[in-house]
């Protein structure tokens, strides 16, 4: 092999070793520029700095973030409000108003975020680029897709349902708003702080499958009602580990308020998925299957139904299909890192950090979790995948819950503190998982040895008498 | 088909049996191939298949064109491994007409076919995965290696897909001298890039479970139905024409034949991703051994081969192309018979798809690597 | 040498079906037998159950017209022997070509004499599913056949005179016959008239 580099044999070669990546871009401009880049990165980090000094010193009293808490913005809007005297309704209203703009700008945002996100690193994953073209790095790309799409012309099929055709894009962002309303961003920062909070998120969660199944049953079209009937008989089915894997975490915290839920785990400074492996792993699992994801999107399974539900759909419809099923996700996320991965707070700093800044990097963690596996992972089958709840998760789910109502018992009576018992439980929890898991699966019938056997290798050729033989051999 | 309803055998069932149509836009059909299916729920009850939207009628126009002008015809038939189908067919003009081939040639023929075998069947594994449901990534990594061969196949001859490179006589161009270090490299990298897939795929849960079990084939049936290439092997039978009936100089490679175990789609996949290391092999050994000399003898440009007729057939990526040509004297062939394999090894569809799922349907199919320029013609 | 490196030759094979089935082999060539159109089907289930011969598996089938009638060529493949026959059956009536199907011997005739159906027109008698596989019902020709011109010839009106077979050939010279992408029309007619320049120029 030569020394040299190689010129690129072929014209497409020639053209990609032509094109030059961003950062040769960068290189390449002005120095002026690259100055000015270069003091407002500075500029900012010696701001921060500054901040973080004057925090570290105490003058602000441990509140400095007062003005970035939106939560706490609020809240003195609304005791300004009453001190005043004005009527009563006006800052219930108001508060409630700017809480409803503040759940749509934050979902809207991420539909933005989270759509370049997705194809961007799914693009990496594939070893593609990805989205490159509108702005930097792609990142108007969302924006692009949305004005196309607002653009197409919606083809209305002639024997569809026409009433019931129009409704499921709408019905089905419903739940997908709605489920925000619990999700405490901070403390004293949450729209909707139920003292019920998860039997809300499990009720509202199962709406979405109603405008899933009038998409289905309205397109008047074979493809569309497979992928219904595939995603009803899904959620329906998956309704029962999430509810089972919530009630685990409301055995063990005492309570069904979810900021509660995340003040326990603050106390504690345990996150529940270190206490309840298997309930985590249900919920996300499930929830997988309830929003549509892979490995469990066999609702829509490109492969095998086209679009499953939304085949009929086009234009703005599809996109609002898109996404609510990327708002699921999102929502998802959300609920994971609230019931499991500790919420808005990290262990103290939330003290420091404002808390729907934490909140919002878990969801981008779990959501990242989710495009990886959607980077992945194939597709389960049906009947694997109904076997896999009925069978599997929901047995297992419910011999947890015998488990976890035995250590709350005993966590709410032993009087030591709380550290010993807590391992204990993470111990004997994970330890018990793994051993139960693999005795289930045994007796289920998974044989990992038989499965991956291997093709062997023949030296010589023949027909049937040589399959018999290498068969029989 | 008429839709028969079921008799009362499963009492769980009582819907009505309904026609899906799926393709000939489809995702899973590779092509413009369709199949009405008569469905049960998610079970296949009964399948037709509807070909014939790429029909160029080749063996027809193979009529008024003299052999070496039929050989773009291959790469248009089988459009993910034109090599072989042009070996097949020169070897086939080679033997009619009493052609000799300089050594080199079959050398490099040899690596050409191998070449093209490791990018169709990373196109076939990639797609099959693609149809078990993940989301296109194992497709885009094979799609890796599969360019790099076409950047190779475009250097020696111009043409990434299409390639009309082998001729009655020899090859029509000597690799430029970039073409060995870039053949080199990739031959070094390939075993490594064929482990990840292993890693990837071979045990990976969710695409065992998918596969497993999927769409047998016994090995009386894979005979009896004609079955070729990796669909035979899969189900258990040590078929190779590269051992059974050594043609260029592949009597001279060490090699061995992947056969599967059971016959299922999983065999079918490993088979192909194990043929893909011996295909690496033999190119291993062709590149030291290749000698020197021309790459094509002269022919006559008017190459009227004697009265007769010939079967020639080589191993393709998909298996058995063979090419039946009869020679009335004349300039062109008096019939250009192209042995189909994607259209011969769906022989069996009908029988595998009844009873099973949609899913498990569309990955059988996967899994037997059709493409519809070949079955069309 | 056409014939297949591991090809029987048709002389064995035709003692051997004529000993098993008399009357059966209607011809004898070096590389295949030819066999009666009506008893093809007894001569693959010989030719399949024959522990000596073992055609396990029907690798090719195709057909040829020739004018007067058709040829039906089966290539059979042992896989355990290792060697390939060749059966050709002839069927004489090129009006009505009529043949028992191979679908009850060999279950890959499925599809490929559906498309011998389809575009050489014989009807396969025992096929179970015998419609046109690449051309729609109802198509009004057969393609393959030799007199396959133009569909004006079929339907009567003599719209197009059929295809002119290679008309840059050099009918005199047969051996140098130029690449018909190496020429234009117009150059052919100039080498024509000076055959001298034509011999330089190329």
């Amino acid at each position: 092999m030569s020394e040299q580099p190689m010129r690129p044999a072929t014209p497409m070669l020639q053209q990609i070793a032509e094109h030059h990546s961003l950062l040769q871009r960068f290189m390449g401009v002005s120095k002026e520029w690259k100055g000015f880049v270069f003091l407002l990165l500075a500029g900012f980090g010696l701001a921060n700095l500054a901040i973080a000094y004057v925090v570290v010193d105490g003058r602000l009293d441990g509140h400095w973030y007062d003005i970035r808490d939106l939560g706490n913005a609020v809240a003195g809007l609304r005791g300004w409000m009453q001190d005043e005297g004005f009527h009563p309704a006006v800052p219930y209203v108001t508060t409630a108003l700017l809480g409803a703009l503040g759940i749509l700008s934050v979902v809207g945002g991420w539909l933005l975020i989270g759509s370049w996100v997705e194809r961007r690193v799914l693009a990496k994953f594939q070893i593609r680029q990805g989205p490159n073209r509108t702005g930097p790095f792609g990142l108007l790309q969302p924006i692009a897709d949305a004005v196309k799409l607002m653009q197409k012309e919606v083809v209305i099929p002639r024997a569809a349902d026409h009433f019931l055709y129009y409704a499921p894009p709408v019905i089905i962002f419903i739940p997908a708003l709605l489920g925000w309303g619990p999700v405490p961003w901070a403390e004293r920062m949450s729209f909707l702080d139920l003292n019920v909070g998860v039997l809300y998120t499990i009720a509202i969660s199962s709406l979405g499958v109603l405008g899933v199944f009038l998409a289905g049953w309205s397109s008047n079209n074979h493809y569309s009602l497979l992928g219904a009937m595939r995603t009803v008989a899904m959620m329906v089915s998956y309704e029962i580990p999430i509810s089972i894997a919530l009630l685990a975490v409301v055995l063990l915290t005492g309570s069904m308020q979810l900021s509660t839920i995340v003040a326990w785990q603050a106390n504690y400074n345990a996150w529940l998925i270190l206490l309840l492996p298997f309930a985590a792993f249900t919920f996300l699992f499930a929830s997988t299957a309830e929003i549509n994801r892979t490995p469990n999107d066999i609702g829509e399974a490109e492969s095998e139904i086209v679009a499953g539900f939304y085949t009929e759909y086009s234009g703005m419809k599809a996109g609002l299909f898109m996404g609510v099923e990327l708002g699921n996700a999102i929502l998802v996320g959300a609920m994971m890192s609230t019931f499991f991965l500790g919420g808005y707070t990290l262990f103290g700093l939330e003290t420091w950090i404002p808390g729907y800044l934490i909140l919002t990097t878990k969801i981008g963690l779990v959501y990242f979790l989710f495009v990886w596996l959607r980077g992945t992972l194939p597709r389960f089958r049906l009947d694997q995948l109904m076997g896999y709840a009925w069978k599997f998760l929901i047995p297992l789910s419910i011999a947890q819950v015998m488990l976890v109502a035995i250590e709350a018992s005993i966590f709410a009576r032993w009087d030591v503190p709380a550290i010993f018992p807590l391992v204990a439980f993470a111990l004997v929890n994970l330890g018990l998982t793994v051993e139960m898991v693999r005795r289930w699966a045994r007796a289920l019938g998974y044989a990992p040895e038989i499965m991956a056997q291997q093709p062997v290798m023949a030296t010589t050729i023949g027909g049937l008498k040589a399959a018999q033989k290498m068969r029989g051999g | 088909m008429p839709a028969r309803r079921r008799q009362g055998t499963n009492v769980n069932s009582t819907v009505e049996p309904y026609v899906l149509n799926i393709g000939p836009q489809h995702p899973s059909t590779h092509g413009v191939f369709r199949v009405r299916v008569v469905m049960d729920g998610e079970v296949i009850r009964d399948l037709d298949m509807i070909v014939g939207y790429l029909h160029r009628s080749m063996e027809k126009l193979a009529e008024e064109r003299t052999y070496t002008q039929n050989i773009p015809f291959t790469d248009r038939a089988d459009y993910l491994a034109a090599m072989s189908g042009n070996l097949g067919l020169a070897l086939g003009i080679e033997r009619l007409a009493g052609v000799e081939v300089p050594e080199r040639a079959s050398y490099l023929r040899v690596i050409f076919a191998e070449l093209q075998r490791i990018a169709s069947h990373a196109m076939a594994n990639g797609t099959l995965v693609s149809d078990a449901g993940a989301w296109q990534t194992p497709l885009l990594y094979m799609f890796r290696e599969r360019e790099k061969i076409l950047d190779l196949f475009e250097m020696t001859c111009g043409a990434r897909l299409t390639t009309n490179y082998m001729r009655a006589g020899g090859v029509s161009f000597e690799p430029p001298p970039e073409f060995w270090p870039a053949l080199k490299e990739l031959v070094a990298e390939l075993p490594g890039r064929i482990d990840e897939y292993m890693e990837l795929l071979a045990d990976n849960e969710i695409f065992l479970g998918r596969t497993r079990g999927i769409g047998v084939i016994t090995p009386e049936d894979a005979i009896n139905g004609s079955l070729v290439g990796p669909a035979l092997r899969g189900s258990g039978v040590p078929w190779d024409l590269r051992k059974a009936e050594p043609y260029c100089v592949y009597d001279r490679f060490d090699f061995d034949v992947p056969v599967g175990i059971r016959g299922d789609v999983y065999d079918r996949f490993m088979c192909r991703m194990m043929e893909t290391r011996e295909s690496v092999r033999i190119l291993q050994q062709a590149i030291a051994q290749i000698p020197a000399g021309p790459h094509k003898n002269d022919i006559p440009l008017a190459l009227r081969p004697p009265v007769g007729e010939v079967y020639s057939r080589v191993e393709g990526p998909r298996g058995e192309v063979g090419f039946y040509l009869v020679s009335d004297g004349g300039p062109a062939p008096y019939r250009f018979h192209l042995r189909a394999p994607s259209l011969i090894n769906l022989s069996l569809l009908r029988e595998l798809a009844r009873g099973a799922s949609l899913p498990d349907a569309v990955v059988t199919l996967g899994s037997i690597d059709i493409v519809v320029g070949e079955i069309d013609r | 040498m056409p014939a297949g490196p591991n090809q029987l030759l048709g002389h064995r094979v035709a003692d051997a079906i004529e000993a098993a089935l008399r009357g059966a082999v209607t011809g004898r060539h070096v590389e295949w037998v030819e066999v009666r159109s009506d008893r093809v089907r007894d001569v693959l289930h010989f030719l399949h159950d024959s522990e000596a011969f073992d055609a396990a598996q029907l690798s090719n089938l195709t057909s040829v017209d020739r004018h007067t009638h058709f040829e039906v060529v089966y290539h059979l493949q042992s896989l355990d022997l290792n060697h390939q026959i060749v059966v050709k059956a002839i069927v004489e009536d090129h009006e009505n070509p009529l043949l028992p199907s191979a679908y009850p011997v060999y279950k890959g005739a499925l599809l490929q004499e559906r498309e011998v159906y389809d575009l050489m027109g014989i009807r396969f008698e025992g096929h179970p599913d015998l419609r046109r596989l690449f051309l729609w019902e109802g198509y009004p020709a057969y393609p393959l056949r030799k007199d396959f011109l133009s569909l004006g010839q079929i339907t009567g009106k003599d719209v197009n005179p059929g295809l002119v077979r290679f008309p840059f050939e050099d009918t005199e010279d047969p051996d140098r016959m130029l690449n018909a992408g190496n020429i234009v029309t117009g150059e052919r007619e100039a080498a024509a008239g000076n055959a001298g320049q034509a011999q330089a120029g190329h």
